[in-house]
Formats: structure tokens, sequence, C-alpha cells
């Protein structure tokens, strides 16, 4: 068994850094300017209608104290440095030699409105990554404007919309078809750009039936959008007929490639027939995620749709690199400019370091440890996993459930996210809504962690466990060992209690009367 | 917040002796026959236990004797035992105790769908009540998932509150125990309840808000309402998700019964077949239905007022069907059933059926003949 280490998070008692400091505290005393300068640029820069009255209501503290504050704050952060099997992210090391190339001022210094001429070398870049992506998934044409996975969603939703407008169908082709189990973000996207969305119901494998699929498809499909392997971790072996069947009904098909990490370099989007797909750079491709982006949803198409991609593409024309606005009969942005360049920059860092081989072999080790992981998870009485008739194994990721754990004692996967806190793991990720298993967790291996990594990680969900049949309050009172104790629900629901700004907290937590009325 | 607990000390006897329910007092009687140990007392003890390790001292109204003050025995839980009538060994003692327990706001009642129908008759307007879960047929929402779960909850709503959130429309629901001795599943709906549920504590850290699916389920009865066909007889089945249509256009529905709109106004409320026959006359008819939890029936079941010549004249195309994603992802098997009781029309409605989950979203449920 797995020694777990006695752990506790920082705890300072720190306050708001709008409450720090003392009048006159600074953190820089800047220099008068020159006479030379202040002549040359003269007084009266900011009109005098729009210069402020009064000061500004800034935090008035030291460098030094600014930077013991934050660095309280993050040692208060269990972050991701933890061991963190947080399914469907795909959890990768986020290299630094990438992240110091991207520190280059050929990349930092650079703005995507410069003369084309001056930027060759981040053009490169960005159609060499292209061109990677087109080899691992048959495409014609990728993009990077898409800020994250969802954004590609909407990008092939807009697309779809483009392509049937086109042809003066769109009034017709009004419904996307995709599974229970795909991503939310597709049924959302499709809904956002106004498409009505049909679900199919996982049936007796562990994916929608081919019968369901031909019930839901006509010629009011416009599209489909589908995952494969889904968050069960099942591939669906039956996607080259689901693609047929889709086309025969003249539909589009997208390859939701949000869990590509199991299947990478093992099969070509285009060869089973899809006409575009996805690639979340910020997780398949080593590339940071968290805080909310700058995340990166690389879309790629065929020939056909390309017409329709967002501008500008990137496009080589003999030996230089250009952007091409000249689409007529493009979609229109999802996003400004060229997408996250520097999350392209260091997913193109992390393709080439690994090679066409090195990314095939990570897919393997993905596969294998999730497979170990399996059959260590099963071996903890009261955890299942789901559809355990489906004797098919697992990818790179398997849902599986606290049910018969949560019967007996009454604990839950939140609760069990919680005391995972205490042992300086990050809490486990549970599933997308609706819960097709009852308190699920899905763990996802990746190739990064070793596998004492992920004995550890078990002997926590073991030892969790087990506190659960002896003294289920820990477990449901958890966290403990961290900074901040369990949060009262009831204040994620009022938005009385809700303070995202200085303004609101004086106003809503200190009880300031002058701020009453002021959003 | 005054918290009443009633035992039904018999319940759960038939399960373990095969007779699919304990409904009866000769049913009692014959799963004693058949050696059946009563689970109900040892059960409603373990949710107790759990309550009383968090809060020893809460306060409790108990039904006497082995209707509840028996199996609450040496616990540090502070007692006040309700007085009652004898009691008599039927579903009546059930109701009496409640009634005996006026100014509890929630009673706690331990037994299957027998009881929960019982408790839900006899609860004065306002209360709520929890099933700790003994039955043998257990299709009501007003259950929690363990005895253990049922006491977490419990302590929870002494000592940390804001812990619960509240259900005002679980359903109440039963299974004919005679139909179902001789094979056939028939649950029905017999009310609506108000039920403590526990808060999922978590943010969302991943995925956003989540969708809230009755928001969604209102959505599409919307829809549905608005985008009526003026002269179609709009005939709404029983249970929540048709009445959410109802409701849409404007108008309370029976919710146990079945009602009738044409041209957006209500032309009969509860009606049985033969009225809503006459009302179809030639005019198209649509049927709006929701889905049994748990077994997924469509027709059949509670809603026979809707016969099978009005579903003929509805056709599988006419079926306009709600139910929350959550409701569906649910279900024992992904299948939706009918059994209308003419086989050739079970075989018509088979095949693939859209449910609207939302506005402007459906799910795809095959449909099979019971």
């Amino acid at each position: 068994m797995t020694r777990l280490p006695e752990f506790h998070a920082a705890k300072w008692d720190e306050p708001l850094v709008m409450e720090m400091g003392r009048p006159g505290g600074r953190g820089q005393l800047f220099p008068a300017p020159e006479p030379e300068v202040a002549e040359a640029v003269g007084t009266g820069l900011i009109p005098a209608a729009m210069a402020r009255k009064d000061r500004p209501e800034l935090p008035e503290i030291t460098e030094f104290e600014a930077q013991r504050h934050y660095l309280h704050l993050s040692q208060m952060t269990l972050g991701m440095m933890g061991i963190s099997l947080f399914g469907t992210c795909t959890m990768k090391y986020n290299s630094k030699t990438a992240e110091y190339a991207t520190l280059r001022p050929e990349l930092a210094e650079v703005h995507p409105y410069q003369h084309p001429d001056t930027l060759q070398g981040v053009l490169e870049i960005i159609h060499d990554f292209d061109v990677i992506l087109r080899s691992l998934s048959g495409m014609d044409q990728f993009i990077f404007q898409a800020g994250g996975g969802a954004d590609a969603a909407y990008t092939m939703a807009t697309v779809a919309r483009a392509y049937w407008a086109d042809r003066g169908l769109l009034g017709q082709r009004t419904e996307m078809v995709t599974s229970v189990q795909a991503h939310p973000c597709n049924p959302a996207t499709a809904a956002a750009a106004g498409f009505t969305v049909v679900n199919l119901p996982l049936e007796d494998n562990g994916y929608p039936s081919l019968d369901a699929l031909k019930a839901a498809v006509s010629d009011k499909t416009a599209l489909i959008m589908i995952n494969n392997p889904d968050d069960m971790g099942i591939y669906n072996p039956e996607i080259k007929e689901w693609v047929r069947i889709a086309k025969e009904a003249g539909a589009l098909c997208f390859y939701d490639h949000a869990n590509f990490n199991g299947v990478m370099g093992k099969l070509c989007a285009r060869e089973l027939g899809f006409d575009a797909c996805m690639f979340m750079l910020h997780k398949t491709f080593g590339a940071p995620k968290g805080g909310g982006g700058p995340a990166v949803g690389a879309f790629g198409c065929s020939d056909e749709l390309a017409p329709y991609l967002p501008c500008p593409v990137v496009v080589k024309n003999g030996d230089r690199y250009e952007l091409d606005d000249d689409r007529p009969k493009s979609a229109g942005k999802v996003r400004e400019y060229w997408g996250n360049v520097p999350q392209v920059v260091k997913a193109y860092a992390w393709a080439r370091a690994m090679g066409a081989e090195g990314i095939e072999l990570a897919s393997d080790i993905s596969v294998v440890a999730n497979n170990y992981m399996d059959k260590k998870l099963a071996e903890i009485p009261g955890l299942a996993i789901s559809n355990p008739d489906v004797t098919q194994r697992r990818m790179e990721m398997t849902r599986w459930s606290l049910g018969p754990l949560t019967e007996e004692t009454g604990v839950g996967t939140a609760d069990f996210a919680n005391r995972m806190a205490d042992y300086g793991i990050d809490p486990w990720w549970m599933s997308h809504e609706p819960w097709i298993v009852p308190e699920p967790f899905t763990p996802e291996a990746g190739e990064l962690w070793s596998k004492e990594d992920i004995d550890h990680w078990i002997a926590v969900v073991a030892q969790i466990a087990q506190e659960a049949r002896e003294n289920p309050e820990l477990v449901k009172t958890a966290p403990h060992n961290q900074p901040v104790a369990q949060l009262k629900g009831d204040a994620f629901e009022d938005p009385e209690k809700w303070a995202m700004t200085w303004r609101a907290y004086k106003r809503k937590v200190a009880g300031d009367t002058a701020t009453q009325g002021v959003a | 917040m005054r918290i009443g607990l009633i035992v039904n000390p018999v319940a759960g006897l038939g399960g373990a002796v095969g007779l699919k329910g304990t409904d009866g007092p000769d049913t009692v009687a014959e799963a004693l026959r058949r050696g059946a140990n009563p689970q109900a007392g040892a059960r409603t003890r373990l949710a107790l236990e759990r309550l009383a390790a968090r809060c020893p001292g809460a306060d409790l109204s108990v039904a006497p004797g082995p209707l509840g003050a028996d199996w609450a025995e040496g616990s540090p839980l502070t007692l006040d035992i309700a007085h009652m009538p004898a009691a008599s060994g039927t579903g009546r003692d059930t109701q009496l105790a409640v009634e005996a327990m006026r100014d509890a706001s929630l009673i706690v009642f331990a037994g299957g769908d027998g009881t929960a129908r019982d408790v839900a008759a006899a609860l004065p307007e306002g209360a709520a009540m929890l099933g700790i879960p003994c039955g043998v047929k257990m299709h009501s929402g007003v259950f929690a998932v363990s005895p253990g779960a049922a006491g977490a909850l419990l302590a929870d709503l002494v000592s940390a509150p804001d812990r619960i959130a509240w259900n005002d429309a679980a359903e109440v629901m039963d299974i004919d125990e005679d139909a179902l001795r001789a094979g056939v599943l028939a649950p029905r709906l017999y009310g609506l309840a108000r039920v403590p549920v526990a808060r999922r504590l978590m943010q969302a850290s991943k995925g956003g808000p989540r969708m809230d699916s009755a928001e969604a389920l209102t959505a599409a009865a919307q829809e549905v309402a608005h985008n009526m066909t003026p002269g179609t007889l709009y005939i709404i089945g029983p249970g929540t998700s048709a009445g959410a249509v109802m409701r849409a256009a404007g108008h309370a529905p029976t919710t146990l019964g079945t009602d009738a709109l044409l041209d957006g106004a209500v032309v009969a409320r509860d009606a049985r077949a033969s009225e809503l026959e006459a009302l179809a006359s030639d005019r198209p008819v649509r049927i709006v239905l929701g889905v049994t939890g748990q077994q997924g029936f469509l027709l059949g079941r509670g809603n026979q007022q809707i016969s099978p010549a009005l579903i003929a004249r509805a056709g599988r195309e006419g079926l306009i069907v709600l139910a929350t994603e959550e409701k569906l992802a649910s279900l024992a098997q992904p299948r939706l059933w009918v059994d209308t009781g003419v086989p050739d029309l079970d075989t018509a409605l088979s095949g693939y059926i859209r449910v609207r989950t939302g506005a402007g979203r459906l799910t795809m449920m095959r449909v099979g003949a019971s």
C-alpha cells in the first residue's frame, strides 16, 4: 500500500489587496521627465474633460508587499501542480522550453496588424503546424482562431450554416444530430447557430445505436457532431458506418477530437469520412490551460468546406507566407485576429519534440495507463465502472461511479472531490450533465503521470473510500487541510452574496451604504 | 423545523419472498408465512444512528411503538412520542400517525411506494416528506438513496440547512401489485410532494453553469404551446411534464388526469376516454405525454383514458413527448414502452420517437411494445 504523506496547505490570513497598505505607500517612484522630453511631449495630452478629478482608488503598497501578497495567495491555491488525473482535460506537462520560446521578441513583441513581410517567422510556424495537423487528420486546411474547443465547435456550426446557406438549403437543413454523451459544447454551439439539437441516447454497447442514428437523420439534417471515444472511454467501432449513414442523408460530419489522446496517430478523421474536426492544443498538444484560457481549438476541414472558414487563413505562396482575407464565402470571424498564437507555438514545439512516433507512443501509454488504473480501481469496494457489461477495453479515460459506496455511506462524488484536496490531490473530474451513471467520476492518466503517481492517486481514493465507511462525516465536511473550509452552497445561488469587484464587496459584504444602489 | 418519524413495520416484507410488494394485510400475512423478516425497523435505526452521530440532541416526533418509537430506543435523540389510536396493522396507521403529528413540517417515513402514498394522502398543505427506502417498490421520487443517506440528509437539515434544497414537485408513484404479480408493470402517479434534496456542493470546475432541466422542460412546453395548430385537439396526459404544456398555454393542469385543449381553450378536464373521443370527432388529434420515471412508460400505464382509438388517430407522428434529460438518463433501460392493449397499434408505435427535452432540443428514444 502506498504511504500517503501528511499534508496541510499553506494558510495565510490574507486581507484583500484593497484593504492593505497606507497613504503614500507605493511600489515605484517614477522620475520626472527630462526637460527636453517634457518640451517635446508638451502638457495637456489628456483633454480636461477626460482627466479624472479624483485620485483613483488603488492600493497603496510597496512592490515587496504586493509580491508577498500574491505569493501568499498562490500558496493557498491548490493549482494544478498536484497529481491531477482530471478526466476529459488530458493533463500534460507544459514545458518551460516552449514557454521561453514564446517569450522571444520575435513573438512577444509582434502585432497581427504588422505587415506580413515582418511576420514571416510566426506565419511559417503557424503554417507548418497546420501541415502537422493535416497529417494527423487528413484535413486540407486548419485555422487557429477559435479560443478553445467550444469555440471550434461553434466554428463548425457557423461553417455548416454558411455551407447550407450557400446552397440555398439552410431553411431545410435545420437539425444537428449528436450523442447525449458528446461534449455539451456541441449541442450548445449548434443551438447558438440556430440549429435544432437532436440527441441520441447511449444504448446497450455504451454508445448510440445505428438504428437511432438512422431514425434521426433525414434531409433536414445539416450536420452531425460527435466525439469518439466519448467520455465513457468507449470507442464506437461503428463510426465509419455512422459517417456513411449521415453522408447518405446529405449531412456534414464533424469529429470533435476532444478525446484525441487515446487515438493519436491511430486513425485519420478524413479517412473515416469526416468533413471537419477540431483539436484542443491546450489539452492534447501540451500547451497550458486553466484560468479559462488562453486556449486554442484548432479547426480543420476539407477543401469543400475551406471557402467558408473564418478569415484570415495563413497560406503559403511560393516561399512566402500570407494572410488570406479575401474569402467572400467566409462564415465570418469567431474571434479576433489569428487566435492565441503563443499557444500555437507551444503546441508546435510539443509536436516537433514528440515526432510522429512519439505521438503514437504517447497515445499507447495513455491507454495502457488508463487500463492499469481501471484494474486497480476495480479492487476498491464500492466503486463501479460504467457499462460493466461492455468487454471492450476502455481508451484513455473511463467513466466510473461511486454509486454503491454512496448508497452504503451517503458519501458522494462531490464529497470525495472535496476530501481529495486534503491529501494535496486536485479534486477529480465528475462528469458533464446529465449524469448518466450515479455519482460519477472520470479519471484520465494520460502519458505524463508515472506509475508511482497513479498508485498514489489510487491510494488516496482507497483511503477516502475507507473513511466514507468509518467516518462519513469527515468526508462530508471536507476539506479540513485547506485554507478554505467547505463553502456554503446557498451562496452560489444568491447573487446578493456574489462580490466580483471591490465596489460590490464594499456594498454586499462590508455593508458600505455609500455604494448602495451602484452596480 | 419539526420533524416527524413514521415507520411502516411491514414495509418491504414481500420483496425477499417474491411477492413484488406488501400492499394489504393478506399479503403481509402471506409474506410472514413465507418466512419474510421485517427490515424497516433496522433500516430506520441506521438512519437515526447517522442523524444522532452528528446531532445527538436533535428533536424528533415519533409515532408510538413499532410505528416509530421502538426503533429509536436508546438513541440520544430527544424524542416526543405522538398520541394516536391503537395500530390496526394497515395503511390507515400511517395516515393517522401523520395526522397526529400535525405540527411537523417534515414527515420522515420508513416504507415503500405504498407508505409514500399513505403519507402523501394525509400530509398537511406545505409540509414535506422524505422516505427511508424500505419498500419493495420505490418508484416515487421521495426516497433518499439509502437509510444512511436519509440520516445524513436529516443531520444536514438540523445542523447545516444550507446543504439542503427543496423539490416541490416530487412524484408519488405506485404500482398495482396484483397486476405486477400477473406480469404487468402498471405505474401510476398519485400526487406531488415537497421533498428535501441534498444540494450538490460543488463549483462547476469545468463546463460552466449546469443546465436547469426543469427550466429546459418549461421552455420545451412553451415551444409546443406556441406551435399548436388551430382546429387540432390536443390531449394532455397526466404528469408534470405533459402538464407543463397546459401551464405554458395559460391553464392549470389536472396533473393526475387527462385534459384537452382546442384553439388554446380547455375543452375537457380530467376527462374519460368517451369524452375525449367525442371531442376528437373528425378533428386532427395530437397527444401530449410525459414518461413514467424508471420504467419509461409512454402509454397504457396510468393514462388509459387515452384510448387506442385516440392513439390510432394521432399515430406516432401525433405524439408529443416531453421529459427532462435527467429522467431519460435515469431510465432502467434506454427505452420507452407502450401497452395500448392493441398489439398492432403497439407495433405501429414501435421504433424511435423524438422526445422534447428543451426548446429546440430533442432526444431520440427507442419505443418498444411492452
